[in-house]
């Protein structure tokens, strides 16, 4: 018998897992609904319309003067929650959903190394969550220019940014949010490799952003609240100025790798000792 | 399993720098975050006498709390309250100026709270002079730093009311030596009677120039709201002061020398509010009572360093009034800095940047600590736009210095050309129906409306003449009070009176035709127009803003006839109004740039380096451990599974597996038998790297087997249940676990394992369509994809039919003829002595039985017979020649016969005379496996 040619480091590439979960329902939905969201917006706002205006403009407002006002309208209407949910769902479901079909043990026993198993399926679920945090504002822009035109975008603190330095920090919001729920990711491993249910895995990532979200909403925490993993969510606000304030993103970074790295070492921890008994 | 330990180590590493991490992610954090600022104030609560000054016989007690910071002797600052408040409504500010380490002597002002006294509207007789006594009262305290005798170090800040007793003061008091005056007055005489046209404007030279014009129009609204806050029905916002508890206590009857409606006023203040507000009108000596009163009177002397905070929503103290303090002091030489913040009488307090501000300006010039503010001036720009709370619509710009001061560039204006023939207005007789465009006194409970009431204030009909812009093509923002120039002319045979009252107002106008009033607020102005017809001329200084005006957007400028909040013009009349040719509206800009903290915060960018730093050292570590965890000492390569001592208990101490070893040779079948619960599953599951054995070792092919171990590769199996993926195909299934096993197609044999699994074309539907049995046989394919040189099945005939049965035996024998090597757990005795070479027998998770299959089944010369005498059957075996190991189990007597025939042993029984119903070979399997099962059926 010839030894077999196996390698380690060529199990589980990522174009086969990325075809794994590319075929899967809950990818396609999730990314429909990425897509379909400006155009939801857009028929929220054009059946909306009518009516004397009233009172000092609001978000919805602004988001109906230009493509960049409208997608940095679907980036906040959908960074606290629909994100969170797709990054959650894809990170999550990662381990948990093997588990559940008893496919685990095969990839496991194949073999592919835990650790790179962990890792393989992260890459995949990052780069999926990276295209759809950045599909949403694409698809926004695209929407927003057919229906509002390429202007300007007035930001919330009323300054003025030219189309194409709009396209590029809108993108570029899309990146803050994408690199500042690296902590949902990272608890979403952890959560996964430690249950073989993946909706406790997705929930309950979710359910810790909304948690942090509350409690950030007690002013009464004062300083406390820096160290909430959602605290600053909404600091790529910052890039919708003419000078742009990186104090803020750069504390969400940090505070958002450390969470990160401190769940992720925790997932390949429990991974790497833990008995496949799904 | 050599490589354990490691393992166990790297995670140790590991787990010692997740806490690494963790804490200096803390550290940094709290670094970053700013710690809680704990400091002891001491609070010392008396009451300081003064003179009672021209005309009050008796002195006035003023009702004081000291502030003494940790460390004194310190620098002073006083702390005066709002008109309305006390010196309770100062208390937060008064206890961060001493936690800044200042001496802080807050007071009531006579005539509020505890204090006695009449109010005289900040007198120089009596207000100025309570608090240069306070200043002498001071000089002799010893926490308090002095400058020379009876001259303390002193500051003194303070809100509208207290931001004109703190100008006052430092006009009157050399001895002042830094100032802070917010959302103040500097002309009251203007700030009630303001008149906002003339016909010779001033120079267009600071942001907020105003025309200052005289015999204004009355301010009713917030006059009426500040004389009654002084008799006690009411709070004027004043910056910082909140709802005071402790605030004027209600006039009392029985005072024959005052009226009841005058209040605590004097009763000079009384009479001249009380004329002009039936009048209507500035008398001169009212106008003289309000200039004692007034800021301007003094500014020329003031040399202490002034940061003039005033506040953009403020239609009592606009940016006009500040502007001319700033132009005035630094005119005489002073220092000035300038903050206007986004808040104000119709606004909200000061914010903590300003409060920031006041303490750094206070740090810096009495305490000669910390450098001098950054910016000589700066604004807060609002957006309008309502966002959720973390959402900021607002941002502060600074510039260099406030334009226009000696020394400060010059203003730069902006030029909106205006368009419109002109109108005809009417002022409807007695002013009424009036326009609505604040709410003067509801201070901060409207503040974050002060937007959008300028939304649903509409011009009525035939008041107001309009002047409209272009769209602007870029943003512009407007950072001050725009100008503009209008003729006012009678129109023949229509009534009109002496002089016209109207009112300015500047209008945003968005495309879709939203308006938003520039400011909320509206320049208020009387021009005298010539009775012979012709045209007066007048330059409007319009209500001072910063307000972004976005491209696309226009500026509108009206002039109208009434305001609800301003007494009106009793006789009817009508004016026609037009623009002066080739003017438009100037407006003021001031270039500056966002404050933004463009530095990035160091610590946290260390942070980010030191955890990605630290993962990537993790990671390396971790592959080091890997690469140099050795492969164990070589076994028998030969040797397709050798199993010594294996031993697995799970958390909670239940051991599913004891002590259990067994040897599978190559080319052989070997079953692994017992009852459910033996533990065979669990032996198999850690012979694939799922479970890691509590004791003992696993050797496959001579290697070590676990979690990940590259032997696996040679290794199908099978475990419990099928694992696919749903969605897919049992064909993409096959093709993706192959791929992911990084192996080449080549070796994969796809087509031999379709066979095996015998799908037809049900192999390209979905895996989540199919029968148990379809999966099970897929699964076992999957297993054989690669063909392994060892193929584990647990319970494979689980959910096959007969048929399916049968050929699953063919497959199985076939594959071991081949040269492989085969494992196969089951709980049925039938399944295994027709499939299987060799078994292993467990139960309770130890081995209990391990053999050839003909071995254990025929038991080698081991025969049964069946008697009816079988105690005398044993005598005549026993006795036979080489026969050993007799044993009596009922009516069966088993025998080792040793090489004596079976039909030997029969004659032998028969010609003793024993009836032998039967005779065959000992079936010790079987006994073996039903005392197992007998003995779990019963209880």
């Amino acid at each position: 018998m010839s030894p077999t040619d196996y390698r380690p480091d060529r199990t589980l590439p990522v174009r086969v897992e990325l075809v794994r979960q590319l075929t899967r329902r809950r990818t396609q939905v999730a990314f429909a609904l990425v897509v379909l969201l400006p155009v939801l917006l857009w028929t929220a706002f054009a059946l909306a319309a009518g009516g004397p205006p009233t009172g000092s403009p609001n978000l919805v407002d602004l988001a109906k003067d230009s493509a960049p006002n409208f997608a940095v309208f679907a980036l906040f209407a959908s960074a606290g929650f629909l994100l969170v949910v797709v990054v959650a769902l894809f990170f999550g479901d990662a381990v948990a959903s093997e588990a559940s079909w008893s496919s685990l043990r095969y990839l496991l026993a194949a073999p592919i190394p835990r650790a790179r198993l962990l890792r393989q399926k992260s890459i995949v679920a990052a780069l999926l969550s990276l295209a759809a945090l950045l599909l949403l504002p694409v698809a926004a822009l695209v929407v927003g220019s057919l229906a509002y035109g390429t202007g300007d975008l007035v930001s919330p603190t009323g300054e003025s940014l030219g189309f194409a330095t709009a396209v590029g920090r809108v993108l570029l919001g899309a990146l803050y949010v994408a690199v500042h729920l690296s902590w949902v990711a990272g608890l979403g491993v952890l959560l996964s490799v430690s249950t073989d249910a993946p909706l406790g895995a997705v929930g309950g990532a979710v359910l810790a952003s909304i948690v942090s979200q509350i409690l950030d909403q007690i002013t009464a925490l004062e300083d406390l609240r820096d160290y909430l993993p959602t605290h600053y969510a909404n600091a790529w606000a910052a890039l919708l100025a003419q000078q742009v304030d990186w104090g803020d993103m750069t504390r969400g970074v940090f505070s958002a790798v450390v969470y990160a790295a401190v769940f992720g070492a925790l997932a390949v921890w429990r991974f790497g000792r833990k008995d496949i008994t799904s | 399993m050599p490589r354990l330990p490691r393992l166990t180590r790297a995670r140790v590493v590991i787990g010692v720098l997740v806490l690494a991490l963790l804490a200096a992610g803390g550290v940094a954090l709290a670094a970053t975050g700013g710690g809680a600022r704990a400091s002891v104030v001491r609070t010392e609560e008396r009451r300081i006498e003064v003179r009672g000054g021209p005309g009050v016989a008796a002195p006035v007690s003023l009702d004081t709390t000291l502030y003494l910071p940790a460390a004194t002797p310190a620098p002073a600052v006083l702390v005066a309250h709002g008109f309305g408040g006390s010196k309770a409504s100062v208390d937060t500010d008064a206890r961060a100026l001493a936690a800044r380490g200042f001496v802080v002597l807050a007071w009531s002002a006579r005539g509020f709270g505890a204090s006695t006294g009449q109010i005289a509207l900040d007198s120089p007789d009596y207000e100025v002079a309570d608090a240069e006594q306070l200043v002498d009262w001071l000089g002799r305290r010893p926490e308090v730093v002095q400058d020379g005798p009876g001259d303390p170090r002193v500051g003194i800040t303070g809100g509208s009311y207290g931001g004109a007793i703190s100008l006052l003061l430092a006009g009157y008091d050399r001895r002042v030596d830094a100032l802070a005056p917010v959302i103040t007055w500097n002309d009251l005489g203007q700030a009630l009677f303001p008149n906002t046209a003339a016909a010779r404007p001033p120079p267009l030279d600071t942001p907020a120039h105003g025309v200052f014009g005289p015999d204004g129009v009355f301010k009713r609204g917030w006059a009426g709201i500040f004389f009654s806050a002084g008799t006690g029905t009411g709070v004027v916002g004043a910056g910082s002061a909140g709802p005071d508890t402790a605030a004027t206590p209600a006039p009392t009857t029985g005072d024959a020398s005052t009226p009841i409606t005058c209040g605590r006023f004097t009763a000079q203040v009384c009479q001249a509010y009380t004329e002009a507000a039936t009048t209507g009108r500035l008398s001169p000596a009212t106008a003289e009572l309000l200039a004692r009163s007034s800021p301007a009177s003094v500014t020329d002397r003031i040399t202490a360093p002034t940061l003039l905070v005033q506040g953009e929503q403020d239609t009592l103290f606009g940016l006009d009034q500040a502007d001319a303090n700033a132009r005035q002091i630094a005119a005489a030489g002073g220092t000035v800095a300038m903050d206007w913040y986004p808040g104000g009488h119709d606004g909200g307090a000061p914010d903590q940047t300003v409060r920031d501000d006041v303490g750094t300006w206070f740090d810096h010039y009495l305490a000669g600590r910390g450098a001098v503010l950054s910016s000589g001036f700066s604004y807060a720009v609002q957006s309008g736009v309502r966002t959720r709370s973390s959402t900021p619509t607002g941002r502060t710009v600074v510039a260099g210095s406030y334009p226009g001061l000696p020394g400060a560039p010059e203003l730069r204006t902006d030029r909106v050309t205006l368009s419109g023939p002109p109108q005809l207005v009417v002022n409807p007789a007695g002013g009424n129906p009036a326009a609505v465009t604040s709410l003067p006194g509801t201070g901060g409970a409207l503040g974050g409306l002060g937007g959008s009431l300028a939304a649903f204030t509409a011009e009525l009909p035939g008041q107001s003449a309009q002047f409209a812009g272009g769209p602007l093509d870029a943003q512009v923002v407007v950072a001050g009070t725009p100008r503009v120039e209008i003729t006012v002319a009678r129109v023949p045979g229509q009534p009109a009176a002496e002089d016209a009252v109207l009112f300015g107002k500047v209008y945003e106008a968005a495309p879709d035709g939203r308006r938003t009033l520039l400011g909320s607020a509206v320049a208020p102005m009387r021009v005298a127009v010539p009775a012979d017809g012709t045209p007066a001329r007048v330059t409007v200084t319009l209500h001072g803003v910063v307000a972004p005006v976005q491209a696309g957007h226009r500026l509108i400028v009206s002039i109208s006839t009434t305001d609800q909040g301003y007494a009106p013009a009793a006789a009817p009349a009508v004016w026609r109004i037009a623009l002066v040719d080739g003017t438009g509206l100037a407006v003021p800009v001031v270039p500056g740039r966002a404050v933004t903290a463009t530095t990035v915060p160091l610590g946290a960018v260390l942070g980010i380096l030191a955890v990605l730093l630290l993962a990537l050292t993790l990671w390396l570590v971790a592959r080091v451990l890997r690469r140099r965890a050795p492969a164990g000492a070589a076994g028998d390569a030969t040797i397709p599974l050798q199993i010594t001592g294996l031993a697995k208990t799970y958390q909670g101490g239940f051991s599913a597996v004891k002590d259990v070893s067994f040897t599978v040779r190559p080319r052989t079948v070997l079953g692994l038998l017992g009852p459910n619960g033996a533990g065979k599953t669990t032996v198999l599951r850690m012979l694939t790297g799922l479970i890691i054995p509590t004791a003992g070792a696993i050797r496959a092919f001579g290697e070590p087997v676990g979690p990940g171990a590259p032997v696996l590769a040679r290794i199908g199996a099978f475990i419990e249940n099928p694992g696919f993926l749903p969605h897919l195909s049992g064909a993409a299934n096959l093709r993706l676990y192959w791929a992911a096993t990084g192996r080449p197609a080549a070796e994969a044999h796809v087509e031999q394992a379709l066979e095996i699994a015998g799908l037809g074309d049900s192999i390209h539907r979905r895996v989540g369509t199919y029968s148990q049995g379809m999966r099970q046989r897929l699964a076992i394919a999957q297993a054989m994809l690669g063909l392994p040189e060892l193929l584990v099945l647990d319970e494979p005939t689980n959910g096959l039919d007969p048929p399916q049965i049968h050929a699953m035996r063919d497959v199985l024998r076939r594959y071991a003829a081949d040269g492989r090597t085969v494992l196969v757990s089951s709980h049925l005795l039938a399944e295994v002595e027709q499939t299987c070479t060799h078994v292993v027998v467990m139960h309770h998770g130890k081995v209990v039985a391990d053999g050839t299959v003909d071995d254990i089944i025929a038991g080698g010369g081991a025969a049964t017979f069946t008697v009816d005498a079988p105690d005398r059957a044993a005598e005549v075996l026993a006795s036979l020649d080489g026969v050993h190991a007799v044993d009596v189990d009922g009516a069966a007597v088993h025998a080792e016969l040793n090489g004596t025939p079976r039909a030997s042993a029969v004659q032998a029984l028969v010609t003793a005379g024993i009836g032998v119903q039967s005779a065959g070979p000992r079936r010790r399997l079987e006994d073996a496996f039903l005392a197992l099962v007998g003995e779990d059926t019963a209880p």
